[in-house]
């Protein structure tokens, strides 16, 4: 009786620590979350700049580049995988890796082989937990990414598909990551990154047309400056909306776990003190019982 | 440009963050060829920026200088947007 007591007592106590735990990264992930949604904001003037100039290079002029010219043949692709570095935050990685393994599996359907760029340590242990190969990995900053980061893996992309695929070249570049629409939706998001779908799309009024712009220098020169950048940016702004989900996620899973946790404690305090009262009650009926066998004899 | 008037809408952008934005009546920017000076009524141009100094003429104050490390620019009716890789504002006492 005693022993069942001491159980509950230390179930109680371990799942208030964890609560407290709970507690704090909910916090935490709360008051960053504000910051990384305004460095989401922060990155939209660059973002529409750069996509605005990159459209009206791509769709006025009649320019062969490299960059926005569909290969013949897309023998094989890059998949760059966006996750979190650490977990505790739900399903947020687990739902890329599984929209990351479904893209896999349509790219070889069309006969392409796929390539694994990576971004986060939750990512790099999938991958090598099940003996996959990857190409590139980059950890350590995916709840705050910085943009030196977005550049290194687009100089890596870029360079991977500036080769010819027979020097080990990629001729498409996939990203998967998780798109932040709000607090409490993020949806895991697949983007074909190159080349370049230009959209063309219909001029809502006088002002959307894109003017006919002079190059200076001349036009290729132009597009070879401005798509590394315009890859870094979409780089960026991927990072920066997974970042945003990541500690999305992990604020809703802290505070389900929390709930939980709070749950758990009501649960086994009323088992304690059932278990309590029963060995009251016990003891009772024990004396009352000796004190009627005394008395009897 | 069909539309006249006599200033310039300037916006500087850099990779995170924004930088400046304003009425202009003068830009003067390095772009890998040269300096090219813009004014109001400026034909649209796409042209990239060279590291160094870019100069603005604010419609109200003082000359601002700003520091960039490249990038590019575009101008397209009277609408001057700026796009630095980093760029830092050197002198804000008037802007």
């Amino acid at each position: 009786m005693g022993a069942q007591i001491r159980v509950y007592r230390q179930k109680i106590a371990s799942t208030s620590s964890l609560r407290k735990i709970f507690k704090a990264m909910e916090l935490i992930a709360a008051s960053r979350i504000g910051k990384a949604r305004s460095r989401v904001a922060a990155s939209l003037p660059y973002a529409n700049a750069i996509t605005r100039a990159v459209s009206a290079v791509a769709s006025q002029s009649e320019i062969e580049h490299p960059l926005t010219t569909e290969p013949e043949q897309i023998r094989r692709a890059a998949v760059l995988v966006l996750t979190s570095d650490r977990g505790l935050a739900g399903a947020y990685s687990a739902s890329i890796l599984k929209q990351t393994a479904s893209l896999t599996e349509l790219l070889r359907g069309e006969g392409k082989e796929v390539r694994h760029y990576l971004v986060g340590r939750k990512a790099q242990a999938y991958f090598d937990f099940r003996g996959l190969d990857y190409q590139q990995v980059w950890t350590g900053s995916t709840d705050n990414p910085e943009f030196e980061v977005a550049r290194e893996i687009g100089n890596a992309l870029l360079a991977d598909f500036n080769t010819a695929f027979e020097e080990g070249g990629v001729d498409e570049i996939h990203v998967v990551y998780t798109r932040f629409k709000s607090m409490v939706s993020q949806e895991p998001t697949v983007i074909r990154l190159l080349p370049l779908e230009v959209v063309e799309q219909e001029a809502a009024s006088e002002s959307d047309l894109l003017p006919l712009y002079e190059y200076e220098p001349e036009p290729e020169q132009v597009l070879d400056a401005l798509l590394p950048r315009y890859i870094e940016s979409r780089i960026f702004a991927a990072l920066l909306q997974a970042a945003a989900s990541e500690l999305a996620a992990r604020q809703r899973a802290m505070k389900s776990a929390g709930d939980n946790a709070t749950e758990l404690i009501n649960k086994y305090t009323r088992l304690r003190n059932n278990a309590r009262q029963a060995e009251i009650t016990q003891e009772l009926t024990e004396i009352v019982g000796g004190a009627d066998a005394l008395a009897a004899s | 440009m069909a539309n006249e008037t006599a200033e310039l809408e300037v916006e500087i952008v850099a990779a995170d963050h924004f930088v400046w934005s304003g009425a202009a009546s003068l830009v003067k920017a390095r772009t890998a060829d040269g300096e090219i000076g813009i004014l109001p009524g400026h034909a649209p141009v796409l042209a990239i920026l060279a590291a160094g100094e870019l100069g603005i003429q604010p419609v109200n104050g003082d000359r601002i200088n700003v520091t960039v490390d490249g990038g590019f620019f575009s101008v397209d009716s009277n609408r001057v947007v700026i796009v630095a890789d980093n760029a830092t504002v050197n002198d804000l006492a008037t802007a």
